[in-house]
């Protein structure tokens, strides 16, 4: 990746993992690019083609050509645009990819945006939809600090502990039937309350975990890349001694002794 | 009344000042706490006795720097000054300032948070507002909360002149809101670059809410910078830094001009963030009617600030520390790095307690590729040194190079022991007053810290 390069990176169209990058300019705002940098290194590594696409304001999404959607979060000015443009350019192309099976993933931000609305001020901003979750403003403490949550995913690991760091001021509720991402282990999750952290409808996942969240996991990142591939082989492994060290320490910040 | 409980407050706060001094207890802050609980108004009643009055200065970045060039050049100009140089900048520690020192003039770097509500105790003459960079969101929150704050500042009777930096489209636009600004900025787009580094700051014209084109980017979002609707332009700096010579490690040179009149200036302080520190601080002395001769005597005299870019001699060895805290200050320092012509061993130390950022997140948004292309040992210490690592994995820094050692003092050892002719030590801000008591432990230079 060139350090002049203002975007995430841009290769080849025809790879195996087709990564979006929706508003890499905008919605970044807890280093989002490391999630990028995980999922493209841990397939070049395998020899696995990726390409990265950045889509900003304003540019529409074509839904069939990706495998993979990524939507980080931003400051909340930056997050309005982008609610307003998500709506107006991209969300058939969300509803389209997510009907094909693509893997979305949004953190903190992007989260809120795959939901139905979430408010900010006395503002209510509409989201794309496709999480059964609204997320709402409260009069308490901005929810801040280390957390790990435990997840079983289909095909994945069973009870599998994801750790980052989370940082929201919304309060986020699953309507009936939603199912969470995760359950809290440590920290806060969705509202401080439900012990539910995220929430997961298929491949979309809406997640507040940043640190950011792929490399404090790898485990998570190549259940991501599998998941989007339809890969019926498992990956190559490769050696993730420092990871998974990394996935310790992370570990270990929000209060867990692993 | 008021008088006595503010005797009785500050003698009571110097003894205990004292008591943990002797205890070892340190905490610069704590005795400025004491004393504001005892004489709430202390920090009022104790500027409005400074003859000279005071300034304040605030920024993400470069604060400490851009005070300790201000000092040297109110010094120049005969101050005797009350200041705040180790950089306790929250009310604790602007009161203690004020009450164990005595002098005529008050130099106050202030925490951006805490900024409003000091300016209305210290009625300054001149505020300073350089740069606003995201930093530490999971103290400050996000920048525009900060913008916001700063804004009532601008409008405050209480503040003076504002000073601002004519190149930082977040704060630039502040000075619609106060009497007769005062703007610094960079005027050589040869030390610019065209394109944006990652993760910068997107700033939009307030009038249409696009966001602003570009013609040079300096150090992160700083630059020069318009409306493409023409609704908003980077106001014409009267003091700025033109001719800018960098010479890696070692300083940089360049022309201060001040409103018509132009100087060579001569930096001993690396980088072009220094030479920012070093026009702002211009800008400043001048909005308080310092004579330009005291200025250029101040910036030529100044030394880097507590762990910012100390050059200091260890068991015969050449080593610098640089602090490193956010995306936009860290990019500026490896690029710096990358610009020396020494080879270097390097040691960066991760703390995540509360003073460096419980989040470490922003590693991930700092230009680390920088170091891929560098040759070099590289260790990373600190109690989340691991995820250094593993950024630097993912930054394309070659394995064989990297090696984790948690325990600081045994990095440390071992990167004295490198083969390269100097050792940098990048410490995020807890690691770095650790870094700093390890080396004076084991013989620094004598004299060789500020």
């Amino acid at each position: 990746m060139s350090t002049s390069d203002r975007r995430w990176s841009v290769l080849a169209a025809e790879a195996a993992l087709r990564i979006a990058a929706l508003y890499p300019e905008q919605m970044n705002i807890y280093a989002d690019r490391g999630n990028i940098a995980v999922l493209s290194r841990r397939c070049q590594w395998r020899s696995l083609d990726v390409s990265v696409t950045s889509i900003g304001l304003g540019e529409p999404l074509d839904g069939s050509r990706f495998n993979l959607i990524y939507l980080g979060g931003g400051q909340d000015d930056d997050q309005r645009r982008c609610a307003a443009d998500l709506i107006e350019t991209k969300r058939d192309g969300l509803l389209a990819a997510a009907a094909n099976g693509a893997v979305l993933l949004g953190v903190c931000g992007g989260y809120q945006l795959l939901g139905h609305w979430y408010e900010l001020g006395e503002e209510r901003i509409d989201g794309v939809g496709l999480l059964d979750v609204e997320t709402t403003r409260s009069d308490g403490p901005r929810l801040i600090g280390n957390v790990a949550i435990e997840t079983s995913l289909p095909g994945g690991p069973a009870g599998a502990t994801l750790a980052g760091f989370e940082n929201h001021g919304g309060r986020t509720r699953l309507l009936a039937g939603a199912e969470p991402f995760g359950r809290v282990i440590r920290g806060h999750g969705n509202d401080g309350r439900s012990g539910d952290e995220g929430c997961r409808s298929g491949n979309v996942i809406g997640t507040y975990l940043h640190g950011p969240l792929l490399p404090a996991n790898s485990w998570f990142a190549d259940w991501l890349i599998t998941t989007a591939l339809g890969a019926a082989t498992p990956l190559v492994p490769l050696d993730d001694d420092l990871e998974l060290e990394a996935h310790r320490a992370a570990c270990r910040a929000a209060g867990l002794s692993g | 009344m008021s008088r006595l409980r503010l005797a009785a407050a500050s003698a009571l706060a110097r003894v205990a000042g004292f008591l943990l001094r002797i205890t070892g207890s340190g905490g610069t802050s704590a005795p400025g706490k004491i004393l504001l609980a005892l004489a709430p108004r202390a920090i009022e009643q104790r500027s409005a006795r400074l003859e000279r009055g005071c300034a304040v200065i605030s920024a993400t970045n470069g604060k400490t720097t851009t005070s300790a060039i201000v000092a040297e050049i109110m010094r120049a100009d005969g101050a005797t000054l009350v200041h705040n140089r180790a950089g306790a900048n929250m009310a604790g520690g602007i009161a203690a300032t004020l009450n164990d020192q005595r002098g005529d003039f008050g130099l106050f770097e202030i925490d951006e948070f805490w900024l409003p509500g000091l300016v209305e105790q210290l009625s300054p003459r001149s505020v300073l507002l350089a740069n606003l960079f995201r930093d530490q969101l999971d103290r400050y929150g996000e920048l525009d909360q900060i913008v916001e704050r700063w804004r009532e500042v601008a409008r405050s009777d209480a503040a003076g002149r504002i000073v601002l930096n004519a190149d930082d489209p977040l704060i630039a636009g502040l000075g619609d809101e106060a009497n007769d600004p005062i703007y610094f900025g960079i005027e050589d787009t040869a030390v610019g670059s065209t394109s944006a580094q990652h993760a910068s700051e997107q700033a939009c014209c307030p009038v249409c809410g696009e966001q602003f084109s570009y013609s040079r980017y300096f150090v992160g979002h700083l630059g020069h910078y318009a409306c493409r609707h023409g609704h908003v332009a980077r106001p014409t700096p009267t003091v700025s830094a033109s001719e800018i010579h960098l010479s890696g490690l070692g300083g940089s040179s360049f022309t201060l001009t001040i409103e018509n009149d132009s100087f060579a200036a001569e930096l001993a302080m690396p980088g072009l963030y220094n030479v920012y520190n070093a026009v702002a601080a211009a800008a400043l002395a001048n909005s308080l009617g310092v004579a330009n001769e005291a200025i250029i005597e101040g910036i030529t005299a100044a030394s880097p600030a507590f762990g910012r870019a100390e050059s200091l001699q260890v068991a015969g060895r050449d080593c610098s520390i640089m602090l490193i805290k956010n995306p936009a200050g860290a990019n500026e320092v490896l690029r710096t790095l990358a610009s020396d012509r020494q080879s270097h061993d390097l040691l960066l130390v991760l703390n995540d307690r509360i003073a460096d950022g419980r989040d470490i997140s922003w590693i991930w948004d700092a230009d680390f590729e920088q170091l891929a292309s560098s040759g070099g040992a590289i260790i990373c210490s600190g109690n989340r040194g691991t995820e250094l690592a593993l950024r630097l994995k993912y930054a394309g820094v070659e394995g064989q190079r990297v090696v984790v050692t948690p325990n600081l003092g045994e990095a440390l050892t071992a990167a004295l022991a490198g083969g390269g002719e100097r050792l940098v030590i990048l410490p995020t801000y807890t690691a770095m007053l650790e870094v700093r008591e390890l080396l004076v432990s084991r013989g620094a230079a004598a004299g060789s810290f500020a």
